[in-house]
């Protein structure tokens, strides 16, 4: 067991686990942060895409050992100030508007990487997007939902 | 393909068939995406809000999991526990400690909870006994050290080898040969599928939490609350009361999560019981791979016969699929499979024969679209292959032998309405400018060919490294249950007035991404006058609604729907007969406060002049079809043969769309899934033990996989529902993997007659002779010379 100092969501947290403890289980049972969802436990599948100092990783093949002094993001920190206010932020707002979330469970994951996508300075060209999304799988939406949403709020943020 | 860059509603659906009743829509509400309502779940889930089974918390709950058998066939002699390990702080479950009976409740209870002893294993994923501990590293040392005692017997992977057959139907119509000696062209064709995983994202999840009067509560991932509760009923011995099922928000289901929940929940609760305390039973992915239930594999073979002229005289269709181990839902799936074999074409001459036989494999059962989308493959890529025989357009053989109004199907019924086969052909053609991208494919392909000096070699210019190609499918769906399933079930549906002056809809149906806790509102609240924001959903818990039947067979919108839309017009009249005709919105509240609560109950009359023999296999096999038209474009790699679907046009007529914005979601994810299993989706089998049960080798479509779709959305309406809907959800599913096999003809002259269409698939129908067409591959395809007559 060691002690691991790290942020998430803008909060510090302090906890003593093991180090090859995955950062996924530490976010959902030891944080109690749901949001993150673990749909194959090897990377397969990214639905429990985190950003870890804004890259956009996928917490079940993340040990603590590599979380210590870092800055970890997950879905219940998108949005925080509209969260506040009972809002959802633009990228959330606009996902629902164009029907991108159907059964949810790849969406906390999916919004990580679009922001991920959009922070990194990515645009509204499909393919762009679709490259950018290409680690986390939706069985849902055939996509193109997901993709219109994401090339809307770059649009917005360009023009 | 155009790319819509604004929120909006879908294009405005086409409406083709004269009004029936047509569903006000939500009214424009401010800040709501041009007047149709936001998912309701929907902030839950885009904040991470949204509790699935995994999200819940039960203190001092412990970790369930599953023994299972390593052998396809086997006697089980005895169970031993290691006598060397500890066994103290732990539950351990066998067939000994079931209270009730030692089955599955299903439609043939063949499926054991778990094997007994003496008891024969009949697959390798079987279920034999269940541990539980506190924590997880207790199960993953423990569950090593119980040791399955078995006697191998034989066990049967070929379902055309296997004696035991789980259902069978004939179907036939008219006389096949004369049918065959009017042909001008004979063509025969044999077509093959195998089992494609439903991989919601969300693994399959239960937890059962005993209560103190020895019944049983589980939150789970599921769709059909009353089949789990039935089961727990069953298994468990438990009255009604005691058993109560409570659906978690669930990740996807596809039809996967439709019987098997039954099975967790029940080995959930055996382990809380003898525990004493909630147990938590979440599959991680590689079980949920590999035990649970994927779509049937199939052998479809076809004898079609046509004139020069393109018309369909005769089709003799054999269908088998392999149930696997035990029956589920086998008959129901073979079933849809047969009826929707012949396709949407109208033949004065049909024979259908279908069976579904038992292997020593995992249980085979539901998956979108229920053995229509196996047998619907066959038939368009037979029709697609006459086409390319007498040198006709895909478009002009579907329109002269398309279903229209007043056509006769194979089981003798009479299509009187909403058939919308030749619309949906049509929009396809049109969107896609099928005939011209053709004609420029045909001209690249021809570029391609060379001189003739030299024998063809896969590349055939130096310039092009990947070839083109367009192709089409049609298809029908059956809408609702098939044949007497609605008046079997006599599903209830309710709405009411609560006691404190809010509308709610109780229904047993659920929603799993695709929609139903939004559309609900939109219909009550209709009829009632209000807004659909002032209408709720009941949570879906069987102590609070009735059994509205299984959220299966795209019935919910068309068949629940409507029995809420008739609950919602008896409500309103009768609260306002009460209050002196004043409109329901207005006065509902303060009728609450005055009189009560008002509850209105809706059961499942027939649909007027619907009737069907099930004995014999004549009549209406289903109240209405919805019909859909799939265009796909692909570029395959001329070197390594892999297949890029690029664009796709999906035309589907649903009866009436609901939400336009979540009907064209449902059109969208359902034609991906039948890329995938077109494409790439494909289980590989090695002693009935399936090798790819994990998601890094069950690959499925990602975002760079998957094509720009343009959906176009088609209303013909079913006068049977006072909506006018006919469900969307499995029509999609029937449709585009046969137009992408097209596409992968059109681009490289190959048929492939075996899903999926790998990289390995069609190098080899290529190597087998470039452009050779019907003679390759493991095409079987015959053209009788002796039938032709007066050919051109």
């Amino acid at each position: 067991m060691t002690v691991f100092r790290f942020l998430v969501n803008g909060t510090p947290a302090e906890l003593n686990v093991p180090g090859m403890r995955r950062l996924l289980d530490v976010l959902r049972e030891d944080l109690g942060l749901t949001g993150t969802k673990e749909g194959c436990g090897e990377g397969e599948c990214g639905a429990c895409s985190v950003l870890l100092d804004g890259q956009v990783v996928d917490a079940c093949l993340v040990p603590m050992a590599q979380v210590d002094g870092r800055i970890v993001r997950t879905v219940e920190g998108l949005s925080l100030a509209a969260r506040e206010r009972g809002e959802l932020d633009a990228l959330q707002e606009t996902f629902l508007q164009y029907g991108a979330a159907q059964c949810g469970i790849c969406t906390p994951g999916m919004l990580m990487a679009a922001r991920a996508y959009l922070d990194d300075g990515g645009g509204p060209n499909h393919d762009a997007i679709r490259e950018g999304i290409a680690g986390n799988l939706c069985r849902c939406t055939g996509y193109q939902k997901i993709v219109e949403a994401i090339a809307a709020v770059a649009s917005e943020r360009r023009s | 393909m155009t790319t819509r860059a604004m929120p909006r509603p879908a294009a405005q659906p086409v409406r083709s068939a004269p009004d029936a009743l047509v569903l006000e829509v939500g009214s424009t509400t401010a800040g709501r995406a041009a007047g149709y309502p936001l998912r309701r779940e929907g902030p839950a889930k885009l904040t991470g809000a949204a509790r699935y089974t995994d999200d819940l918390v039960f203190p001092g709950a412990w970790y369930g999991a599953t023994i299972r058998s390593t052998e396809p066939r086997a006697r089980l002699l005895r169970i031993e526990l290691d006598p060397d390990a500890d066994w103290s702080g732990v539950v351990v479950v066998t067939a000994a400690d079931i209270p009730g009976e030692n089955l599955i409740s299903a439609i043939k209870e063949d499926q054991p909870v778990l094997v007994p002893i003496g008891g024969e294993i009949r697959h390798h994923a079987e279920p034999v006994a269940l541990l539980a501990a506190a924590d997880r590293e207790t199960i993953r040392h423990l569950r090593s050290r119980i040791r399955l005692v078995t006697e191998p017997l034989t066990p049967v992977f070929d379902p055309e080898a296997s004696d035991h057959v789980f259902a069978a139907y004939d179907i036939s119509k008219g006389d096949l040969d004369a049918g065959f000696s009017a042909a001008d062209v004979i063509l025969e064709g044999e077509y093959r599928v195998g089992h494609q995983e439903q991989l919601y994202i969300e693994n399959n999840a239960m937890i059962a939490v005993p209560a103190e009067d020895g019944g049983m509560t589980v939150h789970g991932s599921l769709q059909c609350p009353y089949y789990v509760h039935r089961a727990m009923k069953k298994a468990l011995g438990l009255t009604g009361d005691q058993a109560r099922v409570i659906q978690a928000e669930t990740g996807g289901g596809f039809g996967g999560k439709e019987e098997y929940p039954s099975i967790i929940a029940l080995h959930a609760a055996l382990l809380a019981r003898k525990a004493g305390r909630p147990v938590r039973m979440i599959y991680d992915r590689h079980e949920d791979l590999a035990a649970t239930t994927k779509r049937h594999p199939a052998i479809v073979r076809h004898r079609t016969g046509i004139t020069a002229d393109g018309t369909l005289v005769a089709q003799d269709i054999e269908v088998i699929m392999d149930g696997g181990a035990y029956c589920t839902l086998t008959p129901v799936v073979l079933s849809r499979g047969a009826l929707h074999a012949a396709g949407p074409y109208r033949c004065p001459n049909v024979r259908i024969r279908a069976r579904a036989t038992r292997t020593n494999t995992p249980p085979n059962g539901a998956f979108r679209g229920f053995g229509a989308p196996q047998t619907e493959f066959a038939m368009e890529t037979q029709v697609n292959r006459l086409a390319d025989r007498l040198g006709m357009s895909p478009a002009e053989i579907r329109r002269r032998n398309a279903y229209e109004l007043n056509d006769l199907t194979p089981t003798g019924q009479v299509l009187r309405e909403s058939v919308a086969a030749q619309e949906v052909l049509r929009l396809a053609v049109e969107a896609s400018d099928f005939e011209r991208v053709r004609q420029a494919t045909a001209a690249s392909a021809s570029a391609r060919s060379g001189s003739g000096i030299l024998p063809p070699g896969r590349r055939r210019s130096g310039a092009a490294s990947a070839a083109s190609g367009i192709g089409m499918a049609l298809a029908w769906h059956g809408a609702g249950f098939t044949g007497s399933g609605e008046v079997h079930l006599g599903s209830v549906a309710s709405v009411e007035v609560t006691g404190d002056g809010r509308v709610r809809v109780l229904i047993g149906s659920t929603e799993m991404g695709q929609g139903t806790s939004t559309i609900f509102p939109m219909m009550v609240s209709g009829q009632l006058g209000l807004s659909a924001d002032a209408v709720e959903m009941a949570p879906v818990d069987t102590a609070l609604v009735p059994d509205s039947g299984p959220t299966v067979a795209s019935r919910t919108a068309m068949v629940v729907g409507g029995l809420c839309i008739e609950a919602a017009r008896r409500l309103r009249a009768e609260v306002e007969a009460r209050n002196g005709g004043r409109p329901f919105a207005e006065v509902y509240r303060a009728d609450a406060a005055a009189h009560g609560p008002t509850r209105i109950d809706q059961r499942f009359e027939p649909y007027p002049g619907i009737s069907f023999d099930d004995e014999a296999y004549r009549g209406d096999a289903y109240p209405v079809f919805g019909w859909a038209a799939c265009v796909a474009a692909v570029d395959v790699d001329l070197d390594t043969a892999e297949v890029s679907v690029r664009d796709v046009v999906a035309v589907d007529d649903v009866g009436r769309v609901v939400h336009p914005i979540l009907c064209e979601g449902q059109v969208e994810g359902g034609t991906l899934q039948a890329i995938g299993y077109a494409t790439i989706e494909e289980i590989k089998l090695d002693n009935g033990r399936y090798l790819n049960d994990r998601l890094a080798t069950y690959l499925i479509p990602t975002a760079t996989d998957a094509p720009n779709m343009r959906t176009i959305l088609v209303e013909a309406p079913f006068s049977g529902a006072p909506h006018g809907a006919k469900g969307v959800g499995e029509l999609p599913m029937d449709v585009a993997a046969p137009a992408v096999i097209a596409a992968i003809h059109d681009a490289v002259g190959v048929w492939v007659t075996e899903l999926p269409a790998t990289p390995e698939r069609i190098l080899a129908a290529m190597d087998a002779g470039v452009g050779a067409g019907d003679t390759s591959g493991t095409d079987a395809a015959v053209t009788s010379g002796d039938a032709r007559r007066g050919a051109p």
